[in-house]
């Protein structure tokens, strides 16, 4: 009776402190909502949200302080994914962060281009190469879309210019059908 | 005789063969201006090595191959490039792409063709040989076929079948080439078979093309290894690669995997012929065999150089009937419509048959779906039709790849006997496309992510180490206790030494071996300028005192 006791108190002590350690040990560091809710996020870099990158942007949602639909770059979908991700009513974008636009690329018109550094500096993805006093340019393929650069350019040289559809980009259409009216 | 295996589903529609069957392959006229896409392959676009003005001769290459899923594109005759831009093109969306305009100058001389002896060269040169020769596979999927050419880590893939069933209505191109080059093939399959180590050689036709048949059995017999040529049923898509494998030797390609997991390699008929034309003459790809069909007055196949406008054909067809409203490219199972006449040739295009509503009656609207499962019983891949038109519809692009979108062949079986007249392949070309676009997205997303997060890593970094360096100083500023100020001054005169000693030691020395007149001049010099310096001060006394 007595080494039965001993037994499985002697086994609940050992298993509690490997528990414990563990617990110490192992611990995840990071919410894994607020990676769950960046991975929705476009990546753009934007800050139209109102927080100063994506990241931030899920840390809030995660953490409640702010609303799943202030991401006009992600659009309606995003909306659609985020509330689906954390249990909540879909509800329209917020009109006050922008409206969702078609992707974009920014170009730097190269001729008038001083090679002030600011837009570099602006860049959230480092997607423009250049230094003081030399020209500058988009990396096309890295560039967001984000138009961050684009305030603080003193001589005005950088557009935004919207992406065409081409062949690589094309995609079937989904198939919609025109009635005639039965006269 | 060979034991042949049966596909799943598949669908007999009118054939509307001896249309054009019945006549050789005639060369097409010379166009006045060709129009060469650079991007007429699956994979990266050919990278163009000509400027507009340049003088190309037939065959020149004027575009290279662009990383490893490439193949180079040829001038088609001799000429002069008058452009190099953006043209309309045969491809389903009408947009224009990059496109080399050659006008002929009328003598399509040939550039220097140097043959090749395949057994000499190493397997990877000879690859890299067919890659900047262009050549492609010419049943309508144009993927360059040096990569499936290469038996990769198995060092040999047992099995090779020639693709000469032919299954879309209407196209009869690789029937009159079989009937009317079969040796040069058969020179071809020998490159291939010598590539790929295979023991095996067979060759798929339909048992609808019973010259072909025969033609192929004739030269095959005369070739130095085994070639057995194999009359399949005539059953539309036998000519999709892995439905012709199952046929022929009862194996399946995995799901989403490619028909050399079960060891065996297919290609089509005019695919060899070229292989041929490349090794044997030297002859990159510059044309190919066309069908011209449908409602055109003279029905006919044409040997037309790549970049020949489609309307030219036509019009060498005989011109287009009455009642003509699109021309479709390729067959009228998988075949698009083209966005202008205008378009040209490419490798692709195996066959442009002139529609009118008489002949392809116009789809009647679509209703709903009843569940009937007729495309089930009909999909040639074993597909639940069904289930996937549900997923695409409801734009579920998860479920619908859960349910193997991406094995659809869309062959258009199961549209075709759909019941409600649903257009189902459309559904599923939107949903793969939407698939592509997001997987695109969400690599751009994750790129961007890591770049930010790196710049953000950047910037702390630099803020640490620029705290890092203030400190560094402060604490340098903050140590020289009292007693300072002395050190200061010391300090301060020893540099005013130090300065003294550099000016001295920089003053002019090339006055000290001179001879005493000079010296004497010099006395005089230094004179009058100190003079002159006294007068220049004294005005400035002058004014101020009255």
């Amino acid at each position: 009776m007595l080494a039965a006791i001993l037994v499985m108190s002697g086994l609940a002590v050992v298993l509690g402190a490997v528990l414990g350690f563990s617990a110490v040990k192992f611990r995840v560091q990071d919410n894994p909502l607020v990676e769950k809710i960046d991975a929705i996020l476009p990546q753009t870099q934007c800050g139209q949200c109102g927080f100063p990158g994506c990241k931030p942007y899920a840390q809030a949602i995660a953490e409640e302080r702010a609303d799943i639909n202030q991401c006009p770059p992600g659009g309606e979908e995003g909306i659609r994914k985020l509330a689906e991700l954390l249990g909540k009513e879909f509800k329209p974008l917020n009109a006050e962060h922008g409206a969702p636009k078609t992707k974009s690329v920014a170009v730097i018109d190269e001729r008038l281009c001083i090679g002030c550094t600011l837009c570099l500096q602006a860049c959230p993805v480092d997607a423009i190469l250049g230094a003081a006093k030399q020209m500058h340019t988009v990396l096309a393929a890295e560039c967001t879309g984000c138009g961050l650069c684009v305030p603080p350019c003193p001589v005005d040289c950088i557009a935004m210019v919207e992406l065409r559809e081409e062949i690589a980009t094309w995609k079937w259409k989904y198939p919609v059908y025109q009635f005639k009216r039965a006269s | 005789m060979r034991p042949l295996y049966r596909f799943n589903g598949g669908v007999h529609p009118p054939q509307h063969k001896e249309e054009s069957s019945g006549h050789p392959i005639v060369p097409a006229p010379l166009p006045a201006r060709l129009v060469v896409p650079v991007h007429q392959h699956i994979g990266n676009p050919a990278k163009p090595l000509v400027q507009p003005g340049d003088r190309v001769l037939k065959g020149q290459l004027i575009a290279q191959a662009e990383g490893y899923v490439s193949a180079a594109v040829h001038a088609p005759t001799s000429g002069t490039v008058s452009t190099v831009a953006m043209h309309l093109v045969p491809h389903p969306s009408g947009l224009p792409d990059l496109c080399i305009t050659v006008e002929a100058d009328g003598e399509d001389r040939w550039i220097e063709r140097q043959p090749i002896d395949y057994r000499e060269l190493d397997a990877s040169t000879l690859r890299n040989r067919l890659r900047d020769a262009g050549v492609v596979g010419l049943g309508g999927a144009v993927f360059p076929t040096f990569i499936k050419l290469n038996p990769g880590a198995q060092q040999r893939v047992p099995t090779l079948i020639l693709n000469g069933a032919e299954c879309e209505p209407w196209i009869t191109c690789d029937d009159r080439l079989m009937r009317e080059r079969a040796a040069q093939i058969v020179a071809g399959i020998a490159v291939m078979r010598f590539m790929l180590g295979s023991q095996e050689v067979l060759v798929g036709i339909e048992d609808n093309k019973p010259e072909a048949i025969a033609a192929m059995a004739e030269a095959c017999a005369q070739s130095a290894f085994p070639i057995e040529v194999v009359a399949v049923p005539t059953l539309y898509p036998a000519g999709g690669a892995k439905q012709l494998i199952k046929v022929l030797t009862g194996k399946e390609a995995p799901s989403s995997g490619r028909s050399t997991d079960v060891g065996v390699a297919c290609f089509n008929v005019a695919t060899a012929y070229t292989v041929h034309r490349a090794v044997d003459h030297g002859e990159p790809v510059v044309s190919r065999v066309v069908t011209v069909t449908g409602n055109v007055r003279e029905p006919r196949n044409f040997e037309a150089l790549i970049g020949t406008p489609v309307s030219d054909l036509v019009a060498a067809a005989g011109g287009a009937r009455e009642g003509t409203d699109r021309l479709v490219m390729g067959g009228p199972m998988m075949g698009f419509d083209l966005p202008s006449p205008e378009v040209p040739l490419v490798k692709a295009c195996n066959c442009v048959i002139a529609a009118s509503p008489a002949l392809f009656k116009p789809a009647p609207a679509p209703m709903p779906c009843i569940r009937c499962g007729r495309c089930a019983r009909a999909c040639p891949v074993e597909l639940q039709p069904q289930e996937l038109y549900w997923f695409a519809r409801a734009k579920n692009f998860g479920k619908a790849q859960e349910y193997a979108l991406f094995d659809c062949i869309e062959c258009g079986c199961c549209s075709y006997v759909c019941p409600s007249h649903i257009p189902l392949v459309q559904y599923y070309r939107f949903a793969k496309s939407e698939i592509w676009a997001r997987e695109k997205e969400k690599k751009a997303a994750d790129l961007a992510r890591e770049r930010h997060e790196f710049r953000q890593l950047r910037l702390e970094r630099e803020k640490r180490e620029r705290a890092e360096k203030l400190a560094q100083k402060t604490a340098a500023k903050a140590a020289p206790a009292p007693g300072e100020a002395d050190a200061k001054k010391a300090a301060i005169l020893a540099a005013v030494e130090r300065a003294k000693a550099k000016k001295a030691a920089a003053a002019p020395r090339n006055v000290d071996n001179l001879p005493p007149e000079a010296l004497e001049e010099i006395a005089k010099i230094e004179a009058r300028r100190a003079q002159v310096r006294d007068m220049a001060r004294r005005p400035v006394a002058e004014e101020k005192e009255p």
